[in-house]
């Protein structure tokens, strides 16, 4: 292939195409600024981080040696407790998910313009929801863990306090984005504010949340699997052992085990969004 | 206001009745096999984990508890009857808070980069099926790991403290980021690569002046919401030993050192909170000018 972009064209047809090729000087400047100071924030964060040649090559070596130590992964003599752990992880996602998605609904509902126009209790609600995401889940556990003691109980709490509030964000959002016409319709054959709600809103709003649920479940078990390592129960505990412990096929092991289920997961739960979706409403 | 509605006589209402009972009848069963199974599922869990509503119940007022007493200084009095004393460690955290920051910023922007270059790879509008592949399996890894595995094994490889935290949100970002890109890039207008290509211009030249116009607004959005998660993410590297204020969070909690946390927490929340201002700040902007 011959080249035929030649630099010294490139002027002659900036200046024909004036108003297209060239950006507001301003503009230009702001970006190389912008540009220039995050590359400088990037530097210093290398430098703080105690980013050095020798480390970097001394680290990679040594992560080289962890990966030629976990072939083959092998179980080691817990493989049935593994299983356990693992059924845990599960059962902890799909408790937290479910928990959270129940106690969350009618706070969201609360939270919703079209539902209650109270700007208060909806200014209160959100406000919370936002206070309790800002905590992540892990943290969450913690604080589980000094209520209820260390175990997989803390860990069901957890994922469903975090997730309490993600679903609040999220389901009243969705309420607010439905559409007012079928609740019109009810009110105008002299429904009640109950059955403006059940007929008019909740057909709507239900496959959506559904697929926010699912889609979550699916998540809640990746956040699932680490929760152990604060003592919260599920694979994590297992996990962050074998790693403290040098044992690397276990923890290839334990990693491939953690990889298939979320492989599994993530298709049962994509193919049922789909179906949900795809579900014609009443 | 009085509404007068007209019922039906029943002769009339009996079959319109039945052909809605018909309607939704199916409907009714499947609804009713799913929650079934779902809550067979959740008993099956519960069971599982040992699930005790009792111990809940009892325990709640412990959870309860728990908050009034973090807000609550050694001495007994509130918190914020004496903020000086609250906050004793304000520098030591700000710091810790700063590091915490800047552990999620290295961690975005490293793993931002690379997923830039590696996202070409990805799509399938620009990769053959090989090359395609390779990168997707690659971005899968670096996504379905949690962070803080990564981090568990960085800190034993490069030694404690940020740089394996930066390096553990680094990969996760890059996977994350890497498929959001790659889905970008998948829905660009392909005309322009075409008049590109066709003028003989390298690959390089062909993403620089016809791909990149298009999708930077995408990219620079998906980014912005990648550092305030990183941030959360970094605010828990701590508890494996990889830097940022978690640690400090850790042994306050272990350690009950009640005050501590609520302070730790507080700072925390409202860090993230103004984050979620800025980035809503910035976007606003951004898609203005995108």
């Amino acid at each position: 292939m011959t080249q035929i972009f030649d630099p010294s064209r490139f002027s002659s047809i900036a200046a024909r195409h004036h108003e297209v090729m060239r950006l507001g000087a301003r503009q230009r400047q702001m970006m190389f600024a912008g540009a220039f100071l995050g590359v400088l924030l990037l530097v210093f964060g290398l430098i703080e981080a105690d980013f050095s040649l020798s480390r970097i090559i001394n680290g990679t070596g040594k992560l080289g040696d962890f990966a030629v130590l976990m072939f083959p992964p092998e179980p080691g003599p817990l493989f049935k407790t593994y299983l356990h752990a693992l059924g845990e992880t599960l059962a902890i996602a799909l408790l937290g998910t479910v928990i959270a998605a129940i106690l969350a609904f009618p706070f969201a509902v609360l939270a919703s313009r079209n539902v209650l126009p109270f700007w208060l209790t909806r200014f209160v609600v959100r406000r919370s929801f936002d206070t309790i995401r800002g905590v992540d889940t892990l943290i969450w556990a913690l604080i589980w863990i000094s209520v209820v003691g260390l175990g997989p109980f803390a860990g069901v709490l957890a994922v469903a306090t975090a997730d309490f509030a993600a679903f609040g964000k999220l389901f009243s959002e969705t309420i607010e984005t439905a559409d007012p016409k079928p609740v019109e319709g009810i009110r105008s054959t002299g429904g009640t504010a109950a059955q403006e709600f059940r007929f008019g809103i909740l057909p709507q709003i239900l496959p959506v949340i559904a697929g926010q649920i699912l889609y979550y479940f699916e998540s809640n078990t990746r956040s699932a699997t680490i929760i152990g390592i604060v003592g919260a129960g599920g694979i994590g505990l297992h996990l962050s052992e074998q790693i403290r412990t040098l044992e690397w096929q276990r923890v290839a092991f334990l990693v491939l085990m953690v990889l298939a289920v979320v492989a599994v997961i993530d298709f049962i739960s994509s193919r049922l969004r789909t179906a949900i979706s795809g579900a014609k409403p009443i | 206001m009085t509404v007068a509605i007209q019922h039906l006589p029943d002769r009339q209402l009996a079959p319109l009745l039945r052909a809605y009972r018909q309607a939704v009848f199916q409907r009714r069963i499947r609804f009713l096999v799913g929650t079934s199974v779902l809550f067979f599922c959740v008993m099956l869990g519960g069971w599982w984990v040992g699930f005790d509503i009792a111990l809940l119940a009892s325990k709640i007022d412990t959870f309860t508890n728990y908050f009034g007493r973090i807000f609550t200084l050694d001495d007994g009095k509130p918190v914020l009857s004496d903020p000086v004393e609250w906050y004793w460690g304000l520098i030591k955290w700000s710091k810790l808070l700063g590091e915490t920051l800047l552990v999620a910023y290295t961690g975005t922007i490293l793993g931002a980069v690379i997923a830039f270059f590696t996202c070409f790879a990805a799509a399938s509008n620009l990769a053959g099926a090989t090359t395609r592949w390779v990168a997707r399996r690659f971005l899968e890894f670096c996504r379905t790991v949690p962070e803080i595995v990564f981090a568990l094994i960085f800190v034993l490889a490069y030694g404690l403290g940020p740089m394996a935290g930066v390096l553990a949100l680094a990969i996760h970002t890059l996977g994350a980021l890497g498929k959001l890109y790659t889905e970008i890039v998948e829905n660009i207008d392909m005309k322009p690569v075409e008049g590109i290509t066709s003028t003989g211009g390298s690959r390089a030249e062909t993403i620089f002046y016809a791909v990149l116009p298009q999708v930077w607004s995408g990219f620079a959005t998906y980014t912005l919401l990648r550092f305030e998660i990183n941030f959360r993410g970094a605010s828990i590297m701590g508890f494996v030993g990889a830097g940022g204020i978690g640690q400090e969070l850790l042994t306050a909690v272990r350690k009950f050192y009640y005050s501590d946390v609520s302070a730790i927490l507080v700072m925390i929340v409202v860090t993230v909170f103004v984050l979620d201002i800025l980035t809503g700040l910035v976007l606003k902007r951004l898609n203005r000018v995108g």
